[in-house]
């Protein structure tokens, strides 16, 4: 388990890997900021180890992108300590980045921003995210998903062992942020890097994450998607929106594929047939919906 | 050639100007021009308390600049007033402080006007070394932040996350800044320093497809401002502080005629070419 909660409970932990996970990135201990005398966080743990997904969910001020920011040094915490891996390499992509049309920048230009990089590392990594064709492009004209994309390809040519992401699908359309939180899968695998990332879509996260840590000022619950998404504390939050979360999540589920391929329909989700069900819970980061349905036909699985 | 007033003035006009340019851009991609202006406005308190202590005005006016920035820095953390506000306050009353200062020193006779718009025709031998060994040293320094000044500029946030130490180089930049108001005080003035920053700089948007060809150009656009001033001042004996903001102006505007011959097709058609 790579991360635990200060108000953990017997029923939120998951059982142990037999082998030891590999030391975290980067790891927190009782975080706590305070400004103006009120605490934006307190007592938050976690860590972020190599290949690991962390996504931290939570109502708006909730303290997430607070976390975030104590975890990546830019505000000075006021408890508690960050517990960084000597020499770390971060890329990040911050939240709500505008670059004024008064600085000329094309995208090509963007990726050198915060170090040197070569041109062929530069096609490289704009080729990973898909815009190779807009490296002349200044960042001002591109679309939602074009320039998150583009932040995205600045934050991996760094080749980063931890990605930060504050809500990477900004203005992003519906059937982009699909394919983006795709592409952030892809590059976990590729770089093998952690990621830690913020996000407001529920049911995609659910989906994409090895562990989520779902924030309200503290860790109200953390674990695995299919824990945190059990557990009473994480209803409790986000009432109706986490009912429809799951049924978004679970609607991959309303169906099972019988042996010979056939598809059949069940009426709760699945869950009836245990040994054919995808256990989100414990298939983490191997999960990929869009393989599990490959052989049923008209699986409605695909979001969008 | 030196010994022509007129020679010195231009030789003097363009090394601050190649200077202004650079940090002219940053002033206007960090939105601080009015910052700036603040600065210069409180250069009229460094000429006076130089001529109280007895010390050199350049050295003077930089030392109070650079306090004044750093004054800022810490009220914009410690006072619950909009930025624009702290910048007004300390903006005029620096400079009323400076003017009644000289009041009060009834034994000082100094020509403000020259102060508050420049002499750029009183440039000494060694106001030039002082320009280009000021001006070198600054665009040295400014050279060696220039990455992690730029990112800091496009995100605070990206450059700290990323190990660049924004807040680091934001004050270097400033004490960047002091430094050339203190040296290009004498050619323009007190008063019209920030044009010299921000025009230049803002022409040179038009042309530029990158931040380090808009240093470039800023620098050159100011440069051909100080001529073209210059040479206007002599010619219609206009004063020269003036006439050289007067010609960074006539370029600016040039330079905003393309775009609007182009404005219908022109900007969005660059979108669709990168696209292609």
């Amino acid at each position: 388990m790579s991360l635990t909660a200060s108000n953990e409970t017997p029923g939120q932990t998951v059982p142990q890997p037999a082998a030891a996970p590999a030391a975290p990135l980067i790891e927190v201990r009782g975080l706590g900021v305070q400004r103006g005398g009120r605490w934006l966080v307190r007592g938050v743990d976690l860590a972020i180890r190599p290949g690991e997904i962390v996504t931290l969910i939570g109502p708006n001020g909730s303290g997430k992108s607070t976390t975030v920011r104590a975890l990546l040094g830019i505000l000075e915490p006021s408890a508690g300590e960050v517990i960084r891996r000597p020499g770390l390499n971060i890329g990040y992509v911050p939240q709500r980045l505008t670059i004024d049309w008064t600085m000329p920048l094309t995208v090509r230009r963007l990726m050198t921003l915060t170090g040197r990089h070569g041109a062929a590392e530069i096609r490289a990594a704009l080729q990973e995210v898909g815009i190779e064709h807009l490296a002349e492009a200044p960042v001002q004209q591109l679309s939602g998903g074009e320039f998150q994309r583009a932040l995205l390809a600045r934050a991996i040519i760094r080749r980063p062992a931890l990605l930060v992401l504050d809500e990477p699908v900004q203005g992003v359309d519906f059937a982009g942020e699909i394919a983006l939180y795709q592409l952030i899968h892809d590059i976990r695998e590729r770089l093998g890097c952690g990621i830690l990332m913020i996000s407001h879509d529920l049911h995609i996260v659910m989906g994409q994450t090895d562990t989520v840590v779902c924030l309200n000022g503290h860790v109200c619950c953390s674990g695995t998607p299919q824990v945190v998404t059990e557990s009473p504390e994480y209803r409790a939050l986000f009432g109706a929106q986490a009912a429809s979360a799951l049924a978004i999540y679970r609607h991959h589920h309303d169906h099972v594929h019988l042996e010979d391929g056939r598809v059949v329909r069940t009426a709760d989700g699945g869950r009836v047939v245990p040994e054919h069900d995808h256990d989100h819970g414990s298939c983490g980061q191997d999960h990929d919906h869009g393989h599990s349905h490959g052989q049923g036909q008209g699986s409605g699985g695909d979001a969008g | 050639m030196l010994d022509d007033f007129f020679t010195r003035a231009l030789i003097g006009g363009i090394g601050v100007a190649l200077v202004a340019g650079p940090l002219g851009c940053f002033i206007v991609w960090r939105r601080m021009a009015y910052f700036g202006d603040t600065m210069a406005h409180s250069a009229l308190l460094g000429v006076a308390l130089a001529f109280l202590f007895d010390i050199h005005i350049t050295l003077g006016v930089f030392a109070i600049t650079a306090t004044v920035a750093f004054a800022l820095v810490l009220l914009q953390r410690q006072v619950a007033l909009p930025t624009d506000a702290l910048l007004g306050i300390l903006s005029h009353s620096t400079l009323a402080l400076g003017l009644v200062l000289v009041a009060f020193m009834a034994w000082l006779r100094i020509d403000l006007l020259s102060y508050l718009f420049g002499d750029l025709l009183a440039v000494s031998r060694f106001d030039i070394a002082l320009i280009y060994g000021g001006g070198a040293a600054v665009l040295g320094i400014l050279a060696l932040i220039w990455r992690p000044l730029l990112a800091g500029t496009v995100s605070e946030e990206l450059a700290a996350a990323e190990a660049l130490h924004p807040e680091r180089t934001r004050l270097a930049f400033m004490v960047l800044m002091a430094a050339v108001i203190a040296i290009a005080m004498k050619i323009v003035g007190i008063l019209l320093i920030t044009s010299l920053l921000v025009i230049p700089a803002a022409t040179a948007r038009r042309f530029a497809g990158g931040p380090e060809r808009m240093a470039l150009l800023a620098a050159g656009f100011g440069a051909l401002a100080v001529a073209l001033g210059l040479f206007g001042s002599l010619q219609f004996d206009t004063p020269s502080g003036p006439s050289v903001v007067v010609a960074a102006l006539l370029l600016f505007l040039g330079g905003l005629l393309p775009l609007a011959l182009n404005r219908s097709g022109g900007r969005r058609g660059g979108g669709r070419e990168g696209a292609r």
